[in-house]
């Protein structure tokens, strides 16, 4: 079985978040990199795959060199081969195109990437990919087993979740509960020593443009500061809800 | 042209996500010199949705979709939308319109924005406002596209109320089979979820134990509330997963989010911080969700939480 496993190369999650060029673009100055969680949870489930059913891990990022630290460390965890299309990942539309155009010269049977990336939180480019290759597609995965070429998966839905199955080839947006936290791989230095010598293949962008473009960021005003209600006058709490934030 | 918005129903009648969909569709239809459809699937009564401005909506009947399938879905409104020539799509933020708008956009050539939380601030390029770096930042994002779909954060536009009258028309589909089946479906019933709640009542580790989730579960009760938690709750299984809220967990948009004894670290701030009203109950003056919160009480959740439930029962009497 072949795998591929779809990287975004995402600021982690503490990171402050400024902007720089007129707010047209994240400031990545003394911001730590890391694999996207929803990806990462992705990755997981896949090497217990390759380790109980002999597949092979290929990771794609479509981004500029500063990602490659992030797929070396997808290989330090235990893909294959990762591949890096080079260019700016402007928007998902542009990411899905670059990844759909690759899995037409280089089909795979199971293509994981995140339910959404935490940066820009598009939650497309799974879906784009599988409905530019016309391919089944699941996202807000929380499970997912593979036999003999049948799938079989949860997805979280609103108050619950739903069982699927189906059928290869076919395309996850994933997400925790595909493997838990405690699940995820700390690169060794066996694995991270390995990845040296793993395939970085680099790859130049199919010709396609973006079909989006970021006028401008902004950051939320600063909040109010918060109105305290005495433990003792919790009528008062009631009151402002109902009266001044007109919520009850 | 015109405006096309997917309304979604749940046991025959329209889920209230709706009447935001349809006042956002119409004020956009306004803004844009053309008119609002709406369309439905398996919605026996679409009658409420003539409240908010709609005054056409396409009935699709069939039971090959009785249940949600993202693909076979997205396919009955790119049909609406080439038929009525809509090159605007309103789509909700529910975990079901997520999965298929992406497989909408590749069917009809369409740029996807998501998490939008305004109207157009201008038409040409079309630009709205969303959220990113899960509610940290707003991204001015515009796409010139021929076909546009927007996906509309919850509560981030209110209703539009204005009574009109409506035709209903039955819309025909083609429908292709699908590979993928639905073998079971899991649902809390009579609970509300999450992503439907007005009202979502929130509680960490400050609760001690399962054991104590009976005052959590009364006060949601009194308010109408969706219960969620934190992390660590539910990684310790107190609570099932689906109740995670936070940058890994579930995304909270809701008009009043009361966290009890839950600290307010980044991460589950990210994941609420859309909720309009944000209440906070915690025995820690210095935690952070005082800095994030509207509301706050500094006290025993042991002791507030029970009061605060009292008290709102004599509300509601009062007000009923
Ligand atoms: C990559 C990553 C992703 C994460 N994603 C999420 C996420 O999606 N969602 C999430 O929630 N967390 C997430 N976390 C975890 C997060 O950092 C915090 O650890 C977690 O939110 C803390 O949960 P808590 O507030 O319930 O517990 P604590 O931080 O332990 O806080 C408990 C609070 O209860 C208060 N308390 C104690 N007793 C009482 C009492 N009797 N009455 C009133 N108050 C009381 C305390 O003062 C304290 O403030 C993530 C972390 C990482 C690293």
């Amino acid at each position: 079985m072949k795998i591929l496993v779809c990287i975004s190369h995402v600021p982690d999650t503490t990171s402050k978040i400024n902007f720089v060029d007129d707010d047209t673009k994240f400031d990545v100055q003394g911001v730590q990199f890391v694999i996207n969680p929803n990806d990462e949870f992705g990755l997981t489930r896949a090497m217990w795959l390759k380790e109980k059913q002999d597949a092979s891990i290929d990771v794609i990022n479509v981004g500029n060199q500063t990602s490659e630290p992030t797929l070396r460390k997808a290989l330090a965890i235990g893909a294959d081969r990762a591949i890096r299309i080079n260019a700016e990942p402007i928007d998902g539309f542009f990411v899905a195109k670059q990844i759909a155009e690759f899995i037409k010269e280089n089909p795979y049977d199971l293509i994981i990437a995140g339910r959404e990336s935490i940066d820009y939180n598009g939650a497309m480019v799974p879906g784009l990919i599988a409905g530019f290759l016309n391919i089944d597609y699941v996202t807000n995965c929380t499970k997912l087993d593979i036999e003999n070429g049948k799938a079989t998966l949860d997805r979280e839905i609103d108050g619950g979740k739903e069982t699927l199955s189906g059928s290869l080839p076919i395309i996850i947006g994933g997400q925790k509960g595909l493997v838990e936290e405690s699940d995820l791989r700390i690169p060794n230095m066996r694995g991270i020593m390995q990845a040296r010598q793993k395939p970085l293949d680099t790859i130049e962008p199919f010709d396609f443009s973006p079909n989006t473009s970021t006028i401008k960021f902004h950051k939320p005003e600063p909040k109010q500061a918060v109105k305290l209600v005495d433990s003792d006058n919790l009528d008062e709490l009631i009151n402002l809800l109902h009266n001044e934030a007109k919520v009850l | 042209m015109a405006v096309l918005t997917y309304i979604e129903s749940s046991n025959g009648k329209i889920k209230k996500s709706g009447f935001e969909l349809a006042s956002y569709a119409c004020e956009l239809a306004k803004q844009t010199n053309s008119s609002a459809i709406a369309i439905t699937i398996n919605c026996p009564d679409t009658s409420e949705i003539a409240n908010y401005g709609i005054d056409k909506v396409l009935k699709v009947n069939s039971d090959s979709l009785n249940e949600f399938n993202a693909k076979l879905y997205s396919d009955v409104i790119s049909q609406a939308s080439t038929n009525f020539d809509c090159d605007r799509i309103v789509l909700s933020s529910s975990s079901d319109s997520k999965y298929l708008a992406p497989l909408l956009a590749a069917k009809i050539d369409a740029s996807y924005l998501n998490n939008v939380i305004s109207l157009p601030s201008n038409l040409n390029p079309f630009t709205v406002r969303r959220t990113a770096f899960t509610n940290k930042a707003f991204s001015d994002t515009s796409s010139s596209s021929k076909n546009i779909i927007i996906g509309l954060s919850n509560n981030s536009f209110g209703l539009v109320e204005n009574s009109v009258s409506l035709s209903e028309e039955d819309f025909q589909v083609n429908l292709e089979n699908s590979n993928l089946a639905v073998e079971s479906t899991e649902k809390a019933s009579g609970t509300i979820s999450i992503a439907d709640a007005d009202i979502v009542v929130s509680a960490g580790r400050g609760m001690k134990g399962p054991e104590n989730w009976n005052l959590i579960e009364d006060l949601a009760n009194t308010l109408g509330a969706a219960t969620a938690c934190s992390k660590p709750v539910s990684d310790m299984g107190w609570r099932p997963h689906s109740e995670h809220v936070g940058q890994t967990g579930k995304p909270v948009a809701t008009n009043l989010y009361i966290a009890i004894g839950i600290s307010g670290a980044i991460q589950h701030l990210a994941g609420i911080n859309s909720s309009k009203i944000k209440v906070v109950i915690n025995n820690d003056p210095e935690a952070p969700f005082f800095k994030a919160a509207d509301y706050g009480v500094v006290g025993d959740a042991f002791e507030v939480v029970p009061k605060l439930n009292e008290k709102l029962k004599e509300f509601n009497l009062q007000n009923s």
